[in-house]
């Protein structure tokens, strides 16, 4: 018995905000398909009641066992597009109403996989689907959704990007009584995982067993913890080491996690993502965890650097810890659910352009950042399509959500509350990218040698 | 199956029984015991075996972190494995 480890494990969980994100449990929809769209729906809710049903209690075991917080459980479900497409005369909005309804029953605070793989090009239920997006993520609350507009292999789908400007500008209009909301459960991505557990992104993507569980573990806190106690006057590479043998110990624990709740359900162990995803909670901050590298601010010229090294270390480190790593894994950079991200973005610090070099070297992409509400569906296409194209030619996931503040400008705030935080209103380019963006078309596949 | 029970908080008389007196109530068996005053903290660290425990081991948690709330003190008791998969290779 070593009382030294045992209680730096205590202090992680009790000081440092070390927990488990989300175990989510990812559902195939693929046998629930059917030309009438009530039957269809009718399946779904039986398939994931009877699937889920013990997911929130076992959770909550775990978690009171082991003494480690898991913050969420949620599920992902088959690209609802997939399904929906076999009921063509009906609006898949039944589906988004559905999978809304199994999630009340089981208990998960969020269902993620509305969701269409449109990278080169749309069916007839992508299409109805992506336009379904706005009215099903008014009507739901806890449905999440995504949308795959681009990937290295077979390029950019640009009439996709220009639709997806304007599914995610009425999105925001038909919740802007809710501060918006909509438009933070909805995920533009290029290079979309298909066993991401965290959301809004998450979905069970098709090359995927009939169920699985998928873990995402977090400790920005822990990291930011490690750096400030241990890494006075260290070089970089002793910066890069101390934050492997964190990320170590921290997937360690997500990985113990996963397997037992796998055992328990008795589904097939998926992959554990192990991202540093921030929440509002002071000291759980990515920010912090650069600005203790060395950085005045979050933001300053250096920000790219600190968090490519970040990111790497934190995947260097887990990978050992778990037997299968998957998802997302990296370092988020959600403006509103990080406390330094956003003193960054409220003191001009953290510029949206800066933001977006970010991305290039993070885990994901442009996250939960509000612009204001007068932005046009052409600059939030222009906003996806550069994010669209770092992740193309850099082979990585990107992402956008993004959230237009209707009736607010830059400097106002928004705020969602939770785990979904709150933050300001940053300032746009206003140039007009709309003759780009109408042109429509595929971007082609970028070539994969002459990398320079 | 073992736990690690953990105390942490102000030191006062009777910590050691208290604790030590829910185990025996729920047949949790005693292995090993080390506690030391850091800076006046008290802190505990207890191994117990709980295989024959006579409540589910999430209530005997529960239990002994409201024991905890009663004395002020901090007491978390978890399955040892999260120590061991944390700090072993």
């Amino acid at each position: 018995m070593n009382t030294k480890e045992i209680l730096e494990t205590i202090n992680m969980i009790d000081n440092e905000d070390l927990d488990v994100r989300t175990i989510t449990m990812g559902i195939s929809l693929l046998d629930c398909i059917d030309s009438d769209i009530k039957r269809a729906c009718d399946k779904i809710y039986d398939k994931i009641c009877r699937y889920a049903g013990e997911l929130v209690k076992t959770g909550e075991d775990i978690s009171r066992e082991y003494g480690i917080p898991i913050v969420n459980k949620r599920i992902s479900v088959t690209p609802v597009a997939m399904v929906s497409g076999a009921c063509q005369s009906a609006s898949p909005i039944h589906f988004a109403k559905a999978l809304d309804r199994a999630a009340k029953t089981v208990g998960v605070n969020f269902i993620g996989g509305y969701s269409a793989l449109v990278h080169k090009g749309f069916g007839p239920g992508d299409y109805a689907l992506i336009e379904s997006i706005p009215e099903a993520l008014a009507e739901t609350e806890f449905v999440c959704s995504s949308v795959n507009i681009g990937t290295t292999k077979a390029g950019i789908n640009m009439d996709a990007v220009k639709k997806m400007g304007q599914v995610i500008r009425k999105t925001a209009e038909l919740t802007a009584d809710r501060e918006c909301i909509g438009a933070a459960k909805l995920v533009v991505f290029c290079n979309a995982p298909e066993d991401n557990p965290f959301m809004a992104g998450a979905f069970h993507g098709p090359g995927e067993p009939d169920c699985v569980i998928n873990v995402g573990v977090s400790g920005p806190g822990v990291v930011r913890a490690a750096i400030k106690k241990s890494g006075q006057g260290k070089s970089l590479d002793e910066i890069a080491e101390l934050i492997k043998k964190t990320a170590f110990k921290i997937t360690r624990t997500g990985q113990l996690v996963a397997q037992e709740a796998s055992r328990r359900l008795c589904v097939p162990f998926g992959i554990l993502d192990l991202s540093l995803a921030p929440t509002p909670a002071v000291g759980d901050s990515v920010a912090y965890i650069l600005e203790g590298m060395g950085l005045e601010q979050c933001g300053a010229h250096g920000t790219t650097a600190a968090l490519a090294l970040l990111n790497d270390a934190v995947k260097k480190g887990g990978v050992m810890a778990s037997s299968h790593v998957g998802g997302l894994s990296g370092a988020f950079i959600p403006v509103t659910e990080d406390a330094g991200m956003i003193e960054a973005a409220r003191s001009g610090a953290l510029t949206l352009d800066k933001l977006e070099a970010m991305t290039a070297v993070c885990s994901v992409g442009l996250d939960m950042i509000a612009v204001p509400g007068d932005t046009s569906a052409e600059i939030l296409s222009g906003i996806i399509a550069d994010e669209a194209a770092i992740g193309m030619v850099n082979s990585k996931t990107t992402a956008v959500r993004i959230i237009p503040a209707i009736g607010k400008t830059s400097g106002d705030e928004l705020n969602f509350g939770g785990l979904l935080g709150s933050g300001p209103i940053m300032n746009i380019n206003r140039k007009s990218p709309a003759e780009f963006i109408h042109r429509g078309g595929r971007i082609p596949a970028p070539l994969q040698s002459l990398k320079n | 199956m073992k736990a690690v029970i953990t105390v942490i908080g102000k030191d006062m008389v009777g910590i050691l029984a208290k604790v030590s007196g829910m185990c025996a109530d729920k047949s949790a068996n005693v292995l090993e015991v080390t506690q030391s005053i850091l800076q006046d903290m008290f802190v505990m660290v207890m191994m117990v075996d709980i295989v024959n425990c006579t409540v589910k081991f999430a209530d005997l948690a529960d239990e002994l972190a409201a024991l905890g709330d009663d004395l002020g003190l901090k007491i978390h008791c978890m399955h040892e494995d999260i120590f061991n998969s944390m700090h072993r290779i």
